[in-house]
């Protein structure tokens, strides 16, 4: 499996001087099968380079969405591959308890939002509830579950042959828990990732930051690490990263947490651009 | 052990932070936590209880009816929530860990989650002023 992050900003997309190496895209990821299938993670801002990048010989793109705040799918309309006619578009997400992913996503793609209609783009996307139960795409096989944070929102989990990878792009697992990170049955998300060859987790937020900003669905630089320690991860890439923080300040908040202990995984700082492997 | 659902785990969160007494409840009529409030009704904290399965909360929690009668498991509130899928209310008398009897009133209602998973029950509790 390979693995690209094409857009790791949390929020709203951060273009600027400042940002240059962990990028101003929002979240979007692209995870490559040995056997070619080609999936994508979130639909924010970083998903148009990936679009540019699609070759034409692809048959079929699966888009998984965690959730449909602004900064996942606004995107998703000038994802060119969605305008190539005879492309098999996949497009899962989360159903809310009342509403299917087909209408809620049509929100975005609704006149006053945008100027496409869903029904209107050349591949004919295909939208699917994501099933609760694992399921096959390729030869990748993606196991989902609800995490904490606000709206209906899924974490995922796609393994081949023996390894996997754990996407978590927002997620509070301190949520109102003040044993976090003691009991691991009652933390949010802990399946998904136990055990990871790659966790791709929310890092937002400062320590000091966290407290004013508590129930917002996002984590503390110190929650990912314990986190990524209970789950017993090898690697751990901090993503969702504020808009209001630099590369200069990212830099500093990633030594800090190297500095405080010695760390179980490698922790590998979320930058625009960056691909790993995970050898299978 | 696997992680709860979180619904679960965000509903043992608001209980937490409850000054009432809450009892989870899981699928199965396990019980897999009760807060703070609930561990003064209960005799004892949960941190020291754990989480109890169906058959230890029969033997652990005696259930009478107000009038000291015996009390079907079928006309718990809680197992109202949890098999007919309805909220319930009574007024019980039971004997806790501390071998004290109580009389409480007991409002329980389902906890479903997303795609209609019955995730289990929730359970407050109200020390009735007529003991």
């Amino acid at each position: 499996m390979k693995i690209t992050l094409w857009g790791t900003r949390g929020s709203l997309a951060s273009p600027g001087p400042e940002n240059l190496r962990y990028g101003g895209n929002t979240s979007c990821v692209e995870v490559r099968g040995s056997d070619g299938t080609l999936l994508v993670l979130d639909a924010g801002t970083g998903i148009r380079r990936l679009g540019d990048s699609v070759e034409a010989g692809v048959k079929r793109v699966d888009i998984l969405l965690t959730h449909l705040h602004l900064d996942h799918i606004q995107g998703l309309g000038f994802f060119q591959p969605l305008y190539r006619e005879g492309l098999e578009v996949h497009i899962w997400g989360p159903p809310s308890t009342k509403l299917d992913l087909a209408t809620r996503l049509s929100r975005y793609f609704s006149t006053q939002l945008f100027p496409v209609r869903v029904g209107d783009l050349p591949s004919h996307p295909i939208l699917h509830d994501v099933p609760l139960a694992p399921f096959q795409i390729g030869g990748l096989t993606i196991v989902t579950d609800f995490v904490c944070h606000p709206g209906p929102t899924l974490g995922y989990r796609i393994a081949e042959n023996g390894t996997c990878v754990a996407y978590l792009p927002d997620h509070e697992p301190a949520l109102g828990a003040p044993d976090f990170p003691g009991d691991p049955q009652w933390t949010s998300g802990l399946d998904l990732a136990a055990e990871a060859d790659l966790l791709i987790h929310d890092a937002q937020y400062t320590d000091d930051e966290y407290p004013g900003h508590i129930g917002w669905g996002h984590s503390a630089f110190s929650h990912v690490i314990a986190f990524g320690t209970m789950a017993r991860v090898n690697r751990l890439v901090t993503f969702h990263h504020d808009p209001a923080h630099s590369d200069a300040a990212l830099d500093r908040f990633i030594d800090e947490q190297r500095k405080t202990c010695r760390l179980p995984f490698e922790l590998v700082p979320g930058t625009e651009g960056t691909t790993l492997q995970l050898a299978t | 052990m696997p992680a709860q659902e979180v619904e679960l785990i965000l509903t043992r969160q608001l209980a937490n932070y409850l000054n009432m007494p809450v009892f989870i409840v899981g699928p199965n009529g396990d019980l897999l936590f009760y807060n703070e409030a609930a561990g003064e009704l209960v005799g004892r904290p949960y941190d020291e209880a754990g989480q109890l399965s169906l058959s230890q909360l029969e033997t652990t929690f005696q259930t009478m009816n107000e009038d000291g009668s015996p009390l079907g498991e079928n006309d718990l509130p809680v197992t109202i929530a949890l098999r007919q899928g309805r909220p319930a209310h009574r007024r019980i008398r039971y004997r806790g860990f501390d071998g004290a009897d109580r009389l409480i009133e007991v409002t329980a209602f389902p906890l479903d989650g997303h795609a209609g998973r019955r995730l289990g029950a929730v359970a407050i509790f109200w020390e009735s002023e007529q003991q």
